[in-house]
């Protein structure tokens, strides 16, 4: 067959990874022209504060939630239940702390809470068949009933807490930088480690592609998708946690709100589809940042809040539509024929 | 373009010239011309991925050329979406049947001319002309059900029949006979030279040089994105046909294999008593011993497939015993994977490959799946394993890091096979697997097949080539209306005999 050599800057543009990135540092440079001071670092307390430290240190919780959501999404599914699924989490860790357990196990309540949240999602879907946004539909609904009834369970009517553990996990630091990068450093490694040095990350990929094939050719296409829903499950325990810890108290009507969607839209960002079949970790989190990046600054440029929703949805709209094969060919093209 | 040979009844339907079209890496058409008449049949044929139906899509306007120019009925003509060129009479069947599965065959078959009146859809009107689409090609299926529930030849049927209209001018069918029997081909044949009568100009994709013979007027040879020539039928031999194709002689490959059949005497490997299932396949009886082929032959809808995947545990079967050399099988796909079975599945795109994964990992996926997800084949010994095989059936790709949905149909093809192999199987069930390969690599494949077999492996391969069975088969089994009707062993192996069977006519 008869190769044809590709010019380089076609490739750049054709990968997916030049949006994404390029938005973020078009984000971040135009928040210097906005507020200058903008990449200001101080150390406070101990701490590293600033603009750019803020955004990281905000973006953990969408950016967990959007690592599990990546491994749904790769399956063909969607996961709408992660809001309430953090407050379920949430609910548990007050209840817990007021039931007077270690804070080291109420931890582990909370995570298994979310995993056990993952594991009735992942049956609903692998095993019942039920369509994900239907499945994951039921949760979401009930789920933040439920993290009501945990909070009533110990009369509930002051579902605050302290507890110095939990808060140093959400809000204290170690060499001045925040414990919670750490804590989503380490998740990441391991999911990575779970998705890419193990087959999970292939057989999800293949399943989400062509669930029928990938079952003849021998992958347990159920039990994929269920672990799958587990992980989110999961990731979406520990942001619970980490909202919840940070503000000390359990409000399973609020915590998490409307996260599933920042979540879903940080995966496509990214680049996933959600026609399923591809995984994007490491892009996930840019598009986790992206939309943090500009949730600040669109505080920090002084707009009336009105616009922020608009104007995160326009940036949004433009990035997306870069991706899109259709309107890269059309600009590509546009280069080509120029000469 | 004046002076036109004798034989070629009409004038110049379709004029491409210089047509060239580069995918990402790959120059798939270069400098390519080609020339279709009012009332020829004119076959374009050429190797898996010599860039056939890259010319027809260019020609459609589903895919926008690089450079060339394309006239009709001598004006030029840029199509920059497939509906103008159905509108200007070009009705094509692409490769890949794009059909919608989850519709109704009514649905499917008058997506394009809807009718009614103030937008609403008349469906009985709809059901008529459907109805009359399905006639034409003497095809009897039930309008209300849903495409996907049929067989991929009744699709291919219903793909064909939807393309066909009546101010159709050009006709354009890519590889339409790769998965049908005798009989709807011929009934195909029949509807292309009525339509040849009426001045129609049709295009047609192949790789069965029998059928290119009996029903083309012209043939254009394309190969590795270049013209290699046209020729009328009538002054070329298959010997020559061939070396344009694949740039060399054959051989005699194919005849090689009719030779010997073996006794039968490895030792089992499968025994199946009374395996079957309700409404799908009437239990049957059959044996597998270690290298031996047995081929699978029965009309369509006679329960190939079907049994095929009730072996493979893809159907579960409600009746019987399916045993294996070490115990019994386990009745789904997974467990049959790590008994050392493994399915190459006749739909490639829909249960065969993941499109969007890359060579490299649709090869390996099967083998990773027996070692389980914790076990990670390593990206080189996977990028090994890929490279062999790429080698080892010729598939036209740069490496394995190509998508398998840009492949050509043929390659992808081949990619099912690869992956079954990589699995190191003890027993492979290969529905229809020579479907839409080239004539050098069907033989290839046949040999590969052969020697496997010396290797110990067991063979069941199901197909709608009769001639193709006979040729690599040591026993046939039969298949009539989902029953087995029978075995042939030795002498008995022959055309006749299985065309005999399959008709039903008693022995
Ligand atoms: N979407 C695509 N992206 C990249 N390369 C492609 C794409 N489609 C086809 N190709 C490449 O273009 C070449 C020609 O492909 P084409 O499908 O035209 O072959 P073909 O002659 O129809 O083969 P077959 O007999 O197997 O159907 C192949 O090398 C193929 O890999
Ligand atoms: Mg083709």
């Amino acid at each position: 067959m008869k190769l044809i050599e590709q010019p380089f800057v076609r490739r750049i543009l054709n990968g997916r990874a030049i949006w994404p990135l390029l938005a973020l540092a078009v984000i971040l440079i135009a928040d210097g022209f906005i507020s200058p001071g903008f990449y200001e670092i101080r150390i406070v307390e101990g701490r590293l504060f600033g603009n750019l430290i803020d955004i990281l240190y905000r973006a953990v919780p969408t950016a967990l939630i959007a690592l599990g959501m990546a491994v749904v999404i790769g399956t063909r599914g969607i996961d709408l239940s992660v809001g309430s699924i953090a407050a379920i989490a949430g609910a548990m860790i007050a209840w817990r702390i007021q039931a007077g357990d270690p804070h080291g196990v109420v931890l582990l309540y909370a995570l298994g809470a979310g995993i056990l949240c993952g594991m009735w999602n992942g049956m609903l879907v692998a095993f019942l068949g039920i369509q994900p946004i239907i499945a994951t539909l039921i949760l979401m609904v009930s789920g933040r009933g439920i993290g009501m009834l945990i909070n009533l369970i110990y009369g509930g009517t002051d579902p605050s807490f302290q507890s110095d553990f939990l808060q140093w996990l959400s809000t204290g630091s170690i060499l001045f930088i925040p414990t919670r990068l750490y804590v989503f450093a380490v998740i990441f490694l391991l999911l990575w480690l779970v998705i890419r040095r193990t087959a999970l990350g292939l057989f999800v990929e293949a399943t989400g592609g062509n669930a029928a094939a990938s079952n003849l050719a021998g992958v347990n296409a159920k039990l994929i998708i269920f672990a799958a829903y587990l992980i989110c499950g999961l990731t979406a325990g520990w942001a619970g946690v980490i909202l919840t810890a940070d503000t000390h108290t359990s409000d399973p009507v609020s915590v998490a709100l409307y996260i599933e969607l920042d979540a879903i839209l940080a995966v496509v960002i990214g680049g996933g589809s959600l026609a399923g079949g591809r995984i994007y970790l490491g892009m996930t989190v840019i598009g986790a940042l992206v939309i943090q990046a500009l949730t600040t600054s669109i505080l920090i440029s002084g707009l009336p809040p009105e616009y922020n929703l608009i104007i995160k949805a326009l940036v949004v709209l433009f990035v997306l539509v870069l991706q899109s094969d259709n309107a890269r060919r059309g600009i590509v093209s546009k280069f080509r024929r120029s000469p | 373009m004046a002076i036109m040979k004798a034989n070629t009844a009409g004038a110049t339907r379709i004029a491409m010239r210089g047509i060239r079209k580069a995918y990402p890496g790959v120059l798939a058409l270069d400098d390519v011309d080609f020339e279709l008449h009012g009332g020829e049949i004119h076959a374009l044929l050429g190797e898996n991925g010599a860039g056939k139906s890259t010319l027809i899509k260019v020609l459609t306007g589903a895919l926008q050329r690089d450079r060339g120019e394309i006239m009709l009925d001598g004006e030029p003509v840029n199509f920059a979406k497939t509906g103008d060129a159905q509108d200007a009479g070009i009705s094509t069947v692409y490769q890949e049947v794009n059909l919608i599965p989850a519709m109704t065959v009514t649905q499917n078959l008058t997506l394009e001319k809807t009718h009614g009146r103030f937008g609403f859809i008349s469906w009985r009107k709809a059901r008529a002309q459907a109805q009359q689409k399905l006639d034409r090609l003497g095809l009897k299926v039930e309008l209300n059900r849903t495409v996907g529930s049929h067989s991929v030849a009744i699709q291919q049927m219903i793909a064909i029949a939807r393309a066909l209209d009546d101010d159709t001018k050009v006709l354009v069918l890519d590889e339409p006979t790769a998965s049908l029997d005798a009989d709807e081909t011929a009934a195909l044949f029949d509807v292309m030279r009525s339509l040849k009568a009426k001045g129609i100009a049709i295009v047609f994709i192949t790789h069965f040089l029998e059928q290119v013979y009996e029903v083309s007027d012209r043939i254009t040879v394309l190969r590795n994105g270049c013209k290699i020539g046209t020729s009328l039928i009538g002054d070329i031999n298959r010997q020559d046909l061939i070396a344009m194709m694949i740039g060399r002689d054959l051989g005699e490959v194919e005849e090689a294999f009719a030779g010997e059949r073996r006794d039968g005497s490895g030792e089992v490997v499968l025994t199946a008593e009374g395996v079957g299932r309700k409404r799908v396949l009437a239990p049957f009886d059959l044996t597998l011993r270690a290298g031996e082929v047995v081929g699978l032959s029965g009309l369509l809808g006679s329960g190939r497939t079907e049994l095929v995947k009730l072996i493979f545990g893809a159907l579960k079967h409600d009746s019987g015993t399916l045993k294996l050399a070490n115990g019994t099988a386990g009745n789904n796909p997974r467990a049959s994977l790590d008994a050392g079975i493994v399915l190459c599945p006749e739909d490639r795109k829909s249960e065969g490959l993941v499109g969007e994964l890359s060579v490299r990992e649709n090869i390996i996926l099967s083998m990773q799946a027996k070692r389980g997800w914790l076990r990670k084949v390593s990206r080189a010994e996977q990028e090994k394993i890929a490279d062999e095989m790429i080698r080892a059936l010729a598939i036209a790709t740069p490496d394995g890091e190509k998508l398998v949905r840009q492949l050509s149909g043929g390659n992808q093809q081949k990619v099912v096979l690869a992956r079954a192999l990589a699995s190191s199987p003890r027993i492979m069930l290969l529905d229809e697997p020579t479907r839409g390969i080239d004539v050098g690599a069907h033989a290839e494949i046949l040999t590969l097949i052969r020697t496997l077999c010396e290797d110990g492996l067991a063979l069941l391969v199901a197909s709608s080539e009769i001639d193709e069975v006979v040729a690599s088969s040591d026993r046939v089994a039969v298949l009539r209306d989902r029953r087995k009707i029978g075995e042939l062993t030795g002498e008995d192996i022959t055309r006749d005999k299985i065309v005999t069977m399959i008709a039903g006519d008693n022995l």
